[in-house]
C-alpha cells in the first residue's frame, strides 16, 4: 500500500489530511469549482489543519455544520498511461478535492489519488469508474464521521487521563513512559525504575522493579510484555499488574506476602520500536498519529525495527533471536518473513539487553514469564523440540494450577503444556533460553481470545483478561515460595 | 524418516536440601547431530541425573488417537469452523471452535492425511455451543486439491436468523448511498453497532478463502476486514466488494485478499472472485517521478 510519503516523489505538496478549514474563515473547499485547488490554497488549508488538530474541537453535535457528512474519499491508483488518461477524464468532469495529487494535471502511472468526493456524487463517481474497469476503493466512507472520530476520539482519551490513568484502554508507547515515571515518583517503596539499555532506534529499555525494599537478596520474577508489536493487551497486561500489585499491598495479604519475599521485574514494552511503529503512520508535513484509518499493516507489525543491509524489509522477530539452538526449525532466515531469527543470536538490541540483565541475576530469578497474544495458551519449554522438560513434573503441576485459577475469574479456558506440541516448533524462543540459563519455570502466556478478534482485542475486553491472567501470574509466583515436591520413584517425564 | 526407540529407565538422585538451583551445563551434550526429534540428555539439573532417549516425532504427527489439546487436531478442528462458516455463515450466523474432544488420524491415498474429529462449536452471535462429529481430508501436496470437510451436529446448526436476515438486507437494498466502510475492528479492537453485519459479512466470505488455503501447516484466522464496500447489484443479492486480512498463524504472517461475494437470506454468501494481493510494507516505491 502506498503511503503518504511517497507523494514526495511526485512533486506534490503534502496532502491535506483533513482539508478542512475553520468555520468562521476560509470558504468551502469546493470554490473553485474546477478541478482542484492550486499549491498555495493547499499549504494554506494544511496549516489550516496543524493548527486545528491542536486546537480542542467541540465535542458532541457537528463540526463543521455537518458539511461533511457522506462524503466519501476514493483512492484509485491507475497502472497505466490509458487509465491516467481515462482517470483524467472522468475526475475533470466532477467536482472533486484533491487530497493527492495537487491537481488532475499531475495524475501519473503508479501514483495513488486520492479524491475527496461529496455525497451526492459518489454513486456517480462509482459507476464511471466500475464501467472504465479502473481499480478503486473507498478510502473514508463518511467524512465527517472520521474527523469527528479523529477529534472526539482523541479528546475523551486524553479526559480520562487527564484525571486518572486509565487502565482499560491501550496507551502509546509515550503514555505508557510516562506512566511508568509516575509510578516511579509516588510508589518509591515498592517501585523502582531503572533501564536496561537502549533500543535498536535509540529508546530507553525501562524496567520496574516492584516489591518492598530489602536488604536481602529476594528471589524474582520477570515478566515481560509486547516482546511482539500487535499484541497490545501484552502491555496492557503488565501495566494491570503493577497498578493491581501496588494498590493491593496493604489488603491483599497474598499480595502482600508475594511482594515482601519476592521481587518482580517487569518490563512493560520489550519491543519499543515495534510497538511505537504500531501506533503511528508518519505523513511528511509532521507526525500525525491516526493509525485507525491509515495504513494497516503497521497496526500488525509484529518484529523490531532493525535495518537490514541486504533487503528493503526491516525487522527481526524478537521471540526468534535467543541463543538457544538459534535459527534451527520453526525461524526464518529470510529478512522479510515475520519470524526471521535475525543475522546472528542476540543481534537485536532489546534482546541481548535483557539476556544480559537475566544472566546477571540468574541466581535470583526464579521465574521467566512472556506475554503475548492471541491463542489463550500458557506454554512452557521445549519450543524448539518435542522433548519433555527434566523437571516437567513442577512444571507441568505450576501450569495447572496457573489455568485454574484463570479459570476461576470468568471460565475462560486456556490450553497448556510445551510449546512445540501445543503450538507449533520454534527455535530461538526467550523460553527456551530462560529455561536453558537456569530459570526453572518458563512461561509464555498467550492472552484471549482465539482468532474471533485476534491481535484487535476490544479495549472492553482488557478488563477481564487481565483480571484472569493476573490470577493466573500469582498463582505461579505463590508456587515458587513452596517447595517442588518430586515423587523419587516416578519418572520426571511421561 | 525416524529413527528407532530405545528407552532408557531415568535414574533420579534426591534432591536434597533448599531448592537452590545448580549450574547447568552450557550445551546439550549429545544431540548436535541427532535428527532434531530425538532427544538425549545427559544433563544434572537440580540435582537429578537424567538419561533418556525418545522418539519424539512421531507422537505428535502420529496416526491413529490424537492428543486433543496439540495442534495437529486443534489445525484439523479449525478447518471444520471454516466449513461451516463457509456453508451456513450469515451477518447473524458465525461459528468458532470452542473445543476438541477427540481426535484420530490416519494416511490416505495420494499422501493426503484424514482427521476424524469430536468437537464442540459455538455460535458466537448467540452464544449457544453443540457437539459436532467431522471429517476433515486434507490433500496431498501433489493434488492441488483444497481440504475436504464433512461435519454432522447435534442439533443440525439450527438457530433462526431469518427475520433478521431480512431486515438487513432489505435495509441495505433500500439505501441511497452504498455502504462502505474501513477497518473493522479498528486498531482498538471497536466496530461501531451499524457495521457488525458487514464485518460478519466480511468473516464469512473470508472463510473461503481459509477453507480452500488451510493444510496441516496452517492456522488461519481473519484479522480484520480491511473494507468492505457494497456494489450495485440487482434485486436478488447484494455484492460486496472487500479486501481482508487474514493470520496465518505458524508462519505469522498477515495475508492481504481481495475478494468479490454476494449475500442474500435464502442463498447465503457466495464468493464470486478471490484473489491475494501482495504485501506492500516492503514494496519498492514505482520508479515514475514528476
Amino acid at each position: 500500500m502506498l503511503r503518504w510519503t511517497d507523494s514526495k516523489k511526485f512533486s506534490c505538496a503534502p496532502p491535506p489530511l483533513f482539508p478542512l478549514p475553520l468555520e468562521s474563515s476560509l470558504p468551502s473547499v469546493f470554490d473553485p469549482l474546477y478541478p482542484g485547488m492550486e499549491l498555495g490554497r493547499a499549504s494554506v488549508l494544511l496549516a489550516c489543519v496543524i493548527i486545528c488538530s491542536n486546537v480542542p474541537c467541540p465535542v458532541g453535535g457537528h463540526l463543521y455544520n455537518n458539511r461533511y457528512a457522506g462524503d466519501q474519499i476514493f483512492r484509485i491508483t491507475p497502472t497505466n498511461d490509458e487509465e491516467v488518461q481515462v482517470l483524467q477524464k472522468i475526475l475533470g468532469r466532477m467536482k472533486v478535492d484533491f487530497w493527492q495529487p495537487n491537481s488532475l494535471a499531475l495524475i501519473c502511472q503508479n501514483a495513488t489519488v486520492d479524491v475527496h468526493v461529496k455525497r451526492n456524487d459518489t454513486l456517480d463517481l462509482h459507476a464511471r469508474l466500475k464501467q472504465q474497469h479502473l481499480d478503486y476503493r473507498v478510502f473514508i466512507s463518511n467524512l465527517q464521521k472520521e474527523i469527528e472520530k479523529q477529534t472526539g476520539h482523541r479528546s475523551s482519551r486524553k479526559r480520562r487521563s487527564e484525571s486518572q490513568y486509565d487502565y482499560e484502554v491501550y496507551h502509546s508507547l509515550e503514555e505508557i513512559q510516562g506512566w511508568m515515571s509516575e509510578m516511579n515518583r509516588t510508589n518509591s517503596h515498592l517501585v523502582d525504575m531503572f533501564s536496561i539499555g537502549k533500543s535498536y532506534e535509540g529508546r530507553p529499555l525501562y524496567v520496574l522493579q516492584i516489591g518492598k525494599r530489602s536488604r536481602h537478596r529476594k528471589k524474582a520474577v520477570w515478566i515481560d510484555c509486547g516482546v511482539h508489536a500487535r499484541e497490545w493487551i501484552g502491555p496492557a497486561f503488565c501495566q494491570w499488574f503493577v497498578k493491581e500489585a501496588i494498590n493491593s499491598y496493604q489488603h491483599d495479604s497474598v499480595m502482600r506476602r508475594l511482594l515482601n519475599q519476592l521481587n518482580f521485574y517487569i518490563m512493560p514494552v520489550f519491543n519499543v520500536d515495534g510497538y511505537h511503529f504500531s501506533w503511528t503512520t508518519v505523513n511528511p508535513a509532521g507526525n500525525v498519529s491516526f493509525s485507525h484509518i491509515a495504513s494497516l499493516p503497521d497496526r500488525f507489525w509484529r518484529k523490531t525495527r532493525s535495518k537490514n543491509h541486504r533487503f528493503h524489509c526491516r525487522g527481526v522477530d524478537a521471540n526468534r533471536n535467543w541463543k538457544v539452538k538459534w535459527c534451527e526449525e520453526g525461524a526464518s532466515s529470510h529478512p522479510c518473513d515475520d519470524t526471521y531469527c535475525g543475522p546472528y543470536a542476540e543481534s537485536e538490541p532489546e534482546v541481548k539487553a535483557v539476556a544480559k540483565f537475566l544472566r546477571k541475576h540468574k541466581k535470583r530469578v526464579k521465574s521467566y514469564i512472556s506475554i503475548h497474544a492471541y491463542a489463550q495458551m500458557l506454554l512452557y519449554p521445549y519450543s524448539y523440540k518435542y522433548a519433555a522438560i527434566p523437571n516437567f513434573n513442577c512444571v507441568e503441576s505450576a501450569a495447572q494450577n496457573a489455568v485454574t485459577a484463570l479459570y476461576s475469574a470468568y471460565g475462560v479456558r486456556y490450553r497448556y503444556g510445551p510449546a512445540s506440541t501445543t503450538l507449533y516448533v520454534s527455535s530461538g524462543s526467550s523460553i527456551d533460553w530462560a529455561y536453558r540459563n537456569g530459570i526453572p519455570y518458563a512461561f509464555a502466556f498467550e492472552l484471549r481470545d482465539t482468532g474471533f478478534f485476534g491481535f484487535l482485542l476490544p479495549e472492553s475486553l482488557i478488563n477481564p483478561t487481565c483480571t484472569e491472567t493476573l490470577r493466573a501470574v500469582k498463582a505461579i509466583a505463590s508456587g515458587l515460595l513452596k517447595k517442588c515436591e518430586t515423587d523419587r520413584d516416578r519418572f520426571p517425564y511421561i | 524418516m525416524s529413527p528407532s526407540i530405545v528407552v532408557v529407565l531415568a535414574v533420579l538422585t534426591g534432591v536434597t536440601g533448599s531448592p537452590t538451583v545448580t549450574t547447568w551445563p552450557a550445551a546439550d551434550p549429545q544431540d548436535a547431530t541427532a535428527h532434531p526429534n530425538t532427544v538425549v540428555e545427559g544433563t544434572e539439573i537440580f540435582g537429578w541425573r537424567v538419561s533418556v532417549e525418545e522418539e519424539a516425532e512421531k507422537e505428535v504427527m502420529a496416526t491413529g488417537k490424537l492428543n486433543p489439546n496439540h495442534y495437529p487436531a486443534q489445525r484439523a478442528a479449525k478447518v471444520v469452523q471454516h466449513y461451516l462458516n463457509t456453508q451456513y455463515g450469515s451477518p447473524f450466523r458465525l461459528f468458532g471452535l470452542h473445543a476438541v474432544h477427540s481426535a484420530n488420524a490416519e494416511d490416505v491415498a495420494d499422501s493426503g492425511r484424514k482427521y476424524q474429529l469430536e468437537i464442540s462449536v459455538q455460535e458466537i452471535i448467540n452464544n449457544t455451543t453443540e457437539k459436532c462429529s467431522a471429517e476433515v481430508l486434507f490433500a496431498g501436496a501433489a493434488a492441488q486439491r483444497s481440504s475436504q470437510v464433512q461435519v454432522s451436529c447435534e442439533e443440525h446448526l439450527k438457530i433462526s436468523t431469518e427475520a433478521q436476515e431480512e431486515a438487513l438486507f432489505q435495509k441495505y437494498q433500500m439505501n441511497k448511498s452504498l455502504q462502505s466502510v474501513q477497518n473493522l475492528p479498528d486498531s482498538y479492537g471497536h466496530i461501531e453497532p451499524d457495521n457488525q453485519p458487514l464485518w460478519h459479512l466480511g468473516t464469512v466470505a473470508s472463510s473461503s478463502v481459509m477453507l480452500n488455503e488451510s493444510t496441516e501447516n496452517t492456522l488461519y484466522n481473519m484479522a480484520q476486514v480491511a473494507s468492505i464496500t457494497q456494489l450495485a447489484s440487482d434485486n436478488q443479492q447484494l455484492k460486496f466488494d472487500c479486501r481482508v486480512l487474514l493470520h496465518e498463524m505458524v508462519s505469522q504472517e498477515i495475508i492481504h485478499w481481495k475478494l468479490l461475494f454476494t449475500w442474500s437470506p435464502p442463498d447465503g454468501v457466495k464468493v464470486l472472485q478471490m484473489e491475494k494481493l501482495p504485501r506492500c510494507h516492503h514494496c519498492k516505491v514505482p520508479p515514475n517521478t514528476n
